[in-house]
């Protein structure tokens, strides 16, 4: 493992930390008190902040540094959580983030607001610390430390006026560091020679080691840890080095920092202590005094630095049975939980998974090639290699689903960052508005899930800057001056339905209409319905705000949304009431990989039809079937009817129409609601489909959602039911294929 | 500047020939991934006529282009395709048949004639004598523009 390969993981793991710490200060946010949730968004500071000291990642200690304090004010009930304070709470877990990113990538971070963000979480310490604000002359105002070291997740006195003002450097205080590591200490690969060794450049420091639990020879057990040591230093950067030597340490020793005044203990060196002199430079030069693999063990250990300081919390809890560590044994539990829950999950790299899933995926094609041809040779269908056929074939399909499970993930991480969006953008505009999440572990194939992000994220910055009203209108309608989105996800036939619900003021009508009449997309007495208008905002080319702000309006509109929808198989569309808000409803198919379809002939050509639009198939006789108007047909089912759909006229693929009677009518349903009677030829049969991308070499093809490859070899067409029942509701096609054989 | 003006000062450059009714045409060895037999297309609704429809290359799915119809020529036999990589898409062309490897320099490209036409302006890239052939050289790049290239 080189030196990338770890920061690679330890990012990894940041990015679980920040989901950890987001989702709980989230609840937080929404009232939760429980102690666990506060200890849950504490140690995930806590983790990213030791990992990044372990890889000089100092922006991102420092920040995450001053965040843990303040936070720990709040576990230790110094400070209420109300809701001023956890909005400073979220917005310093978008900092984090972002700082995380800018250590990874190299990005900045703009600086401004950190450091705004970092003086407010001050304020916030210190406010309710009047014992940190208003403690005397030392110029490092040290909350008091903690009598019980040990606790794993003590609060971490930090001086405040240090902070960013590096110059102001802080007047050296002595300190008394007792240093006892324990045997865990040992066992984890850490040595505490070398400890002592970073210790002794902090700062100016004398040594001495206490050898009083030594016991005889004979009584030794070589695995238990015995020497103590004590040890008086002048940091010149303040307590804070030093924990930082004991970072991961101390967990596995009990240490006790104390600043001595110093006209209490003018003279360090009279100690009462039996002196032992340790010579530190014996460890520069003497190899025989530490073993090379100790030191090889100390690489180890700052290697998993991250993962080891979980355990370290987790054992020691479990061993210490001193009242002090009540609370740490519930937060350590948790962490062991955690460790748990971990071990059951594996890293892999997704371009493996989806090499295996494009393996199955050939797998399925062969199959079904195979199947054919010993059907063909084989008409009885009873001989062995058929019957071993059929077992292979569902075999296959559960190889499938296996695999396609592996990459179905939850909404969760892409909710979570809405809820960041929601914040920044009411913030910009001045509003008040809460987001309130529903369904967020519907899971859905992880390509669907990283594809969401941007269209939601354009949706939400659009409910926020121009569906919901600022709080003075809001009032004056007699609303809640605070406003609310709900995101909900839910698996709905198949797919996953996600709504994007405002109670904003609603589409405002007349205004759109005007500026579609004014940007030409429609003309000036055009008679639309409401439901036509609403839709307008998809139109290419329309932006409702009258003045182009800095969150929407940038030139993209809701035509990109919808477009990156329907790029993933997918439909949205609008339902508003004036004043009461709008609603945006998107629904996207599970996987972007496999398909149960009906495979059917039209005019002569093989497509399929998604099995899950299909409600039912029948055979339409002659006096079911009733002309309506000029070249409409209905067709009556069970004294209701529903319009006759040509596929093969819709396509293309034939120049008059069909006579029903001598085809099938697939009786489907389409995302925007209404019943149609599909017309084909045949039907050949079910079949799970691999679905494969037209746009990868070609372009989107209006009325066909996607191809596959059929068990004879060949390519098949996937038809894009609600395109067509679109079509047939005389919105034809040829909007879209007048862009499709441009040039 | 496009590929082909750079690999022209390279000098030496390999191209392939192919025939479509009575003309020669070539294009550069470097984006034609590989020379395969006619497999029936399956038809693509509301595409244009040049577009012959999709077959499945190892399971990809492959727009075929018959260029006989793309170049305003006659239609041909279906015979081979030629898969080139055009931009970043992989498209089969339907040609009549491929004739040649040719390796040439500079000095054997003639620039394109003055010709009124602005179609065989636009993909024209120079013209070839070899053995009393006339052999025009097409750059696929500006046959199918990126546009068109979503499109064909």
């Amino acid at each position: 493992m080189d030196m990338n390969e770890i920061k690679e993981i330890f990012f990894q793991e940041c990015e679980e930390q920040l989901a950890e710490l987001e989702s709980g200060l989230l609840k937080m946010n929404d009232g939760d008190r429980d102690p666990e949730t506060v200890n849950a968004v504490f140690r995930a500071v806590h983790s990213i902040k030791g990992g990044a000291g372990a890889f000089g990642l100092d922006d991102l200690v420092a920040f995450a540094h001053v965040f843990e304090t303040t936070l720990d004010c709040v576990r230790s009930n110094k400070l209420e959580p109300g809701p001023e304070v956890m909005k400073v709470m979220l917005k310093s877990a978008d900092v984090l983030a972002d700082l995380t990113n800018a250590a990874r990538d190299g990005g900045s971070v703009d600086s401004s607001r950190s450091s705004g963000l970092v003086k407010e979480l001050e304020a916030l310490a210190h406010g309710e610390l009047p014992a940190a604000s208003s403690a005397p002359a030392p110029a490092a105002p040290v909350a008091k430390a903690p009598a019980a070291s040990d606790d794993g997740f003590q609060p971490v006195p930090f001086s405040f006026d240090g902070f960013g003002e590096e110059e102001e450097a802080v007047a050296p205080s002595t300190f008394e560091v007792s240093f006892k590591p324990r045997r865990e200490l040992y066992s984890k690969g850490n040595e505490a020679a070398l400890l002592l060794r970073d210790l002794s450049r902090v700062g100016e420091m004398s040594i001495n080691c206490i050898m009083d639990g030594l016991p005889s020879l004979d009584d030794l057990d070589p695995e238990e840890a015995y020497f103590a040591w004590k040890i008086q230093i002048k940091p010149e950067k303040g307590e804070e080095a030093i924990r930082t030597v004991f970072e991961f340490a101390e967990w596995d020793c009990d240490l006790e920092i104390k600043m001595i005044e110093a006209e209490a203990k003018p003279n360090a060196e009279e100690l009462p202590m039996i002196p032992v002199p340790f010579d530190l430079s014996a460890l520069d030069d003497g190899p025989e005094m530490v073993a090379a693999e100790t030191v090889n063990a100390a690489v180890d250990a700052a290697e998993t630095a991250t993962r080891v300081s979980k355990l370290a919390a987790a054992a020691k809890a479990e061993k210490k049975e001193s009242p002090a560590a009540a609370a740490a044994a519930a937060a350590a539990a948790a962490a062991a939980q955690a460790n748990n829950a971990a071990g059951q999950t594996i890293r892999v790299d997704l371009d493996r998974v989806d090499r295996l899933i494009n393996l199955v995926g050939e797998l399925v094609i062969n199959q079904a090639m195979l199947s054919q041809s010993v059907i063909e040779n084989d008409a009885t269908g009873t001989s062995a290699v058929n019957m071993g056929l059929e077992e292979l074939q569902q075999l296959t399909r559960e190889i499938q689903d296996s695999v396609m499970a592996i990459r179905a993930q939850p909404v969760k991480p892409v909710f979570q960052r809405m809820s960041r969006i929601v914040r920044e953008v009411a913030d910009m505009v001045g509003k008040s508005i809460r987001l309130v999440t529903e369904g967020e572990n519907t899971e859905v194939d992880k390509t669907v899930i990283d594809k969401l992000a941007e269209p939601l994220t354009h949706m939400i910055r659009n409910a926020v800057d121009h569906g919901i009203e600022s709080p003075e209108k809001r009032a004056a309608a007699g609303k809640e001056p605070e406003g609310t989105i709900k995101l909900t996800a839910k698996h709905r036939s198949g797919r996953i339905v996600i709504e994007l619900v405002d109670d904003g003021a609603g589409i405002n009508r007349e205004r759109v209409k005007q500026k579609a009449i004014d940007n030409e997309l429609i003309a000036a007495d055009a008679n639309l319905t409401d439901e036509e208008i609403d839709n307008l905002i998809f139109a290419p080319g329309f932006s409702t705000a009258d003045k182009i702000s800095d969150i929407s309006g940038r030139g993209v509109g809701m035509d990109v949304v919808k477009r990156s929808i329907q790029a993933l198989g997918g439909r949205i569309s609008i339902t508003s009431r004036p004043g009461l808000g709008s609603t945006f409803t998107m629904s996207l198919p599970l996987t972007l990989a496999v398909l149960d379809g009906m495979v059917v002939t039209v005019a002569g050509q093989t497509l399929v039809v998604p099995l899950t639009a299909i409600v039912e198939t029948l055979q339409p006789e002659a006096q079911n079937i009733h002309s309506f108007g000029a070249n409409q047909r209905l067709i009556s089912i069970r004294n209701s009817f529903c319009p006759l759909v040509d596929v093969g006229r819709i396509l293309n693929f034939r120049g008059t129409q069909a006579n029903p009677v001598e085809g099938v009518a697939l009786l489907v349903e389409s995302e925007g609601g209404g019943q149609r009677a599909l017309m084909v030829d045949a039907i050949q049969g079910q079949r799970q489909v691999v679905i494969k991308s037209l746009e990868a070499n070609y372009t989107h093809v209006p009325g066909i959602a996607a191809a596959t490859i059929l068990g004879d070899g060949r390519v098949a067409l996937i038809l894009d039911v609600d395109a067509v029942v679109a079509a047939s509701r005389g919105q034809s096609l040829k909007q879209e294929m007048s862009l499709a054989v441009a040039g | 500047m496009s590929y082909a003006v750079r690999s022209l000062a390279e000098g030496n450059r390999e191209l392939i020939a192919f025939r479509i009714g009575e003309q020669e045409f070539c294009v550069n060895i470097m984006s034609v991934r590989e020379i395969r037999g006619w497999t029936p297309a399956t038809p693509l609704p509301h595409s244009p006529g040049y577009v012959l429809g999709v077959i499945n290359l190892r399971g990809a799915v492959l727009p075929i282009i018959d260029l006989s119809k793309r170049l305003g020529m006659k239609p041909v036999e279906p015979n081979v395709i030629i898969v080139a990589q055009v931009h970043s898409k992989i498209i089969g062309l339907l040609v009549e048949a491929v004739s040649d490897i040719l390796t040439v320099t500079e000095e054997n490209i003639q620039s394109t004639p003055e010709i009124s036409s602005d179609l065989e302006r636009q993909y024209a890239r120079g013209i070839l004598a070899i053995d009393k052939r006339m052999i025009c050289l097409i750059e696929l790049g500006a046959l199918f523009t990126d546009a068109e290239s979503e499109a064909a």
